[in-house]
């Protein structure tokens, strides 16, 4: 089965890192992935969307059309990916944003992220490395060493326990419950 | 009989040239020649005939690379200091000899002129500078000065001339020089020194092109072509030592600019023993 | 030990590859969306003892790619659309004097500047006819980071072997994703050497082939050799000459080394065409679509096959006709308004009807549209 993963915010929060870490992460746990991005001025402050996508078996086409998978940081993200979305998707939002009319809120995870990582976490840019923490915690996609992995070849070197914190940080806001409501073995 | 240095620096079995009668280039070729020869004949001197290379674009002079018995390239039009960019940079050993028109180097390839200077690869450049386009038939060039006539300036040349030799100094080549036709012996010596100096050297040598600018501008043949270079231009020692009214239509003959700075090749040397050092940590 | 796999980028993956290859010198230009390339090539060239240098414009980075080939270097570009067409000048020169490199074009939409961002293989014709003039081309079209890496090697191959620029057609889907890939034992690999020759003596017929081949041997600057290259029509010995008889029997060679080596040269990849009794043809990244699309029309009970060229120049006449007795209809997806089009009908003549899906709006073509196109076309045939 495919599971297609859709992260969006604005420029500079650092969502295209997270589908790479994702995707480096699958690929560490022995997985199939493939991650792509918009690029130009979207990337650049504007509205700004990675995908990842994941598989047991040889992926081929590479882009997300209808997410299983959506994390928005931003309400204009929120509100123009929502309407695209698979059946049983999972939506990861930052509690600071409102949930669009016509999406379940059964669906939606809405936690913490940028205040975690400004208060928590003590550095705002860590937001990311903390969302990866809660969507591979919500979803239960992979093992620690895995996600470590996946973090540790796109961070720069010394800044490693930083992130182990972001990562631990996200993973806590997501409580057993909506682990067990959310969760997403692949198939 | 062709002397001696025809006989070993040239490709004798690829003369006569193509240049028309008169023309100034063939002495230019010599020039480039004899600085060669008496370089790679001084045993004080790192100059091997092996590893040098003659890189020319297209236009009348830069048939000259293909006359010179060297390693030669005559690469596409305007493009010659990129193609010897390439060459210099992947081999850094080589001698890198441009031979290049005033249209070839300071129009359609004047991107290339500014930047191998701003870099301060180390190239030498000759321009075979005569003030019009010749192999096409005499339209008007970057050099040809305002009001001149043309093919494409039937009623006379708007545009304003550059002096490409100040251009490449502006743009930061290391050593600048003039020469001439004329002036055979010093712009020989000019050419050795732009060949010693480590970084971007250029030479604009004037030439003459009696069968279309000549021609088309009344200045004679070019017997007088040459002897209006004889009078207009001026080696160094005899240049410095007028007055300055009467160095008012004279044109030097010697070195314009010679400063000293970092060579691009040896720079990019010390960067990768610098990264070969930290990565091998 | 079994190598490991890592996530990477498309374009990261053309620049390990073309290391591995015995690439050290690229000269560039900074465009999207192959600027990774340049970037990965200026922070690894160093490692390896190669060199690096970002030129002032295409026409320059490409000229300097040629003057460093001479030398003996392997050498390569990267660009896109705008700078391919600025690089055309020199590829032909690359071409005439027979000077080995690799072009890589991460084709992009549109053109002009097009849409600078988005997904195109609009560059398909001009990768064969883009620099004036007849010449040989040889252009190879990964659709993987993984197949990008083990491509660009064997663009490097037929370079050297061949005497010739390569063109390397990625585009934006296959250069900016990333994916698993597994570097392999570079003892493993296949790398074709520069075939140098030295003159004897005096009789410097540097372009001279032996009878019955097609690809003079190279002889580098800076060994001595004191030859000449030009890109005026030349004889033997490498000098301009305007007889002719000579310029055709050069321009004829040149395209004989291509055409009289098909077999060495042009590679396909056929999917479940065995049975198949349609054949969508597509190329690139679009192919990923097309795969995806083929899975779904086998499960539906359509009996769909993929072919895929890899060497997208010269397009692979024979492997296609040699399709053609089993097929009944055939439909060409591509990223564009019917490029590669026009070599399938050519190849598959009134023998087979060619359908056409394309796209360009600088979105990529999804697996439904290609789906729905062959219901439609399996439709059609049963209410005939």
């Amino acid at each position: 089965m495919r599971y297609e993963m859709r992260f969006s915010g604005s420029g500079g929060q650092g969502v295209i890192l997270a589908s790479v870490i994702v995707a480096e992460a699958a690929v560490a746990a022995g997985l199939e992935a493939v991650q792509s991005q918009s690029y130009g001025p979207e990337a650049r402050g504007g509205m700004c969307r990675a995908e990842t996508v994941l598989s047991r078996e040889r992926i081929w086409f590479s882009k997300v059309t209808r997410p299983n998978f959506l994390l928005a940081l931003t309400q204009e993200a929120l509100d123009r990916y929502a309407p695209d979305l698979a059946e049983d998707a999972v939506v990861m939002i930052d509690d600071a944003l409102t949930v669009p009319k016509g999406l379940d809120k059964r669906q939606v995870l809405a936690l913490p992220i940028l205040a975690t990582a400004r208060d928590k976490v003590g550095k705002l840019m860590t937001a990311n490395i903390v969302a990866v923490g809660a969507v591979n915690r919500a979803l239960g996609l992979f093992d620690q060493q895995a996600l470590h992995e996946g973090v540790r070849l796109h961070i720069p070197a010394g800044t490693e326990e930083l992130n182990w914190k972001a990562l631990d940080a996200g993973a806590a806001l997501v409580t057993d419950e909506q682990a067990a409501a959310f969760a997403r073995p692949l198939e | 009989m062709p002397s001696e240095l025809v006989h070993k620096y040239l490709r004798i079995d690829h003369l006569p040239h193509i240049w028309c009668a008169g023309c100034g280039n063939g002495i230019i070729m010599r020039d480039v020649a004899v600085a060669l020869q008496e370089l790679i004949d001084d045993p004080e001197v790192p100059v091997s005939r092996d590893k040098t290379v003659v890189v020319s674009g297209i236009g009348c002079s830069s048939r000259a690379a293909g006359y010179l018995d060297f390693d030669s390239i005559h690469t596409t039009h305007g493009r010659a200091i990129a193609f010897a960019t390439g060459i210099k940079f992947a081999r850094p050993d080589l001698e890198v000899i441009v031979l290049t028109g005033d249209g070839d180097c300071s129009a359609i390839g004047g991107n290339h002129l500014i930047h191998a200077a701003r870099r301060n690869i180390g190239l030498t450049v000759v321009t075979f500078n005569n003030d019009i386009y010749g192999m096409t038939g005499g339209q008007y060039s970057p050099t040809t000065p305002t009001g001149d006539k043309a093919t494409t300036a039937p009623y006379g040349n708007l545009d304003r001339p550059f002096d490409i030799a100040q251009l490449a100094a502006g743009a930061g080549a290391t050593f600048t020089a003039r020469g001439s036709a004329y002036h055979a012996r010093e712009t020989t010596e000019l050419i050795k020194q732009g060949i010693l100096h480590k970084g971007f050297s250029l030479i604009d040598v004037y030439s003459v092109c009696p069968t279309y600018y000549g021609r088309k501008n009344g200045r004679g043949g070019p017997v007088e072509m040459l002897q209006w270079q004889k009078e207009h231009m001026v080696p160094a020692a005899t240049y410095y030592a007028m007055s300055e009214e009467a160095r008012r239509d004279k044109t030097l003959v010697g070195v314009l600019t010679h400063t000293e700075n970092p060579e691009y090749t040896e720079q990019y040397a010390a960067l990768v023993e610098r990264v070969r050092a930290q990565s091998g940590k | 030990m079994t190598p490991k796999r890592i996530l990477m980028q498309g374009n990261e993956a053309c620049v390990e590859g073309a290391i591995a290859a015995g690439m050290r010198f690229f000269a560039g230009y900074p465009i999207t969306p192959s600027t990774e390339i340049a970037e990965r090539c200026a922070q690894r060239l160093p490692q390896v003892g190669g060199r690096f240098i970002q030129m002032e414009d295409e026409l320059a980075s490409m000229a300097a790619v040629l003057g460093a080939s001479v030398t003996g270097v392997k050498a390569m570009t990267a660009t896109s659309g705008p700078g391919f067409s600025l690089k055309q000048e020199n590829i032909g020169y690359g071409c005439l004097a027979e000077i080995p490199c690799v072009i890589v074009d991460v084709q992009r939409s549109g053109p002009s500047t097009g849409l600078p961002t988005s997904p195109s293989q609009g560059d398909y014709m001009q990768a064969r006819w883009g620099t004036h003039g007849d010449h040989p081309v040889i252009a190879l079209s990964p659709s993987s980071v993984q197949e990008t890496y083990r491509l660009v090697i064997r663009a490097f191959n037929l370079s050297e072997k061949y005497r010739t620029p390569v063109i390397f057609l990625m585009d934006e889907i296959v250069g900016h994703m990333r994916e698993g890939v597994t570097l392999p034992d570079p003892r493993e690999l296949i790398i074709n050497k520069r075939h140098i020759s030295y003159h004897d003596g005096a009789n410097k017929q540097c372009y001279a082939v032996p009878e019955g081949e097609y690809v003079p041997a190279m002889k580098p600057f800076g060994q001595g050799e004191r030859y000449n290259i030009t890109g005026l029509a030349h004889d033997v010995s490498g000098f301009p000459t305007n007889n002719n008889q000579i310029a055709g029997a050069l321009y004829t060679r040149l395209m004989e080394k291509i055409d009289r080596n098909l077999d060495d040269i042009v590679r396909v990849e056929e999917h479940m065409l065995d049975d198949a009794d349609t054949a969508v043809v597509c190329f690139g990244g679009t192919a990923r679509a097309a795969m995806s699309a083929v899975q779904q029309a086998r499960a539906e009970g359509m009996k769909v096959g993929l072919f895929r060229p890899i060497t997208v120049w010269p397009f692979p006449e024979a492997h296609l006709r040699a399709r053609l007795p089993g097929l009944k209809r055939i439909l060409m997806v591509e990223h564009n308004y019917g490029q590669m089009l026009l070599e399938v009908q050519r190849s598959a003549a009134d023998r087979v009807p060619v359908s056409f899906l394309g796209r360009v709006d600088g979105t990529v073509i999804p697996p439904d549209d290609i789906l729905r196109k062959l219901r439609e076309m399996e439709g059609n045939a049963h209410a005939k």
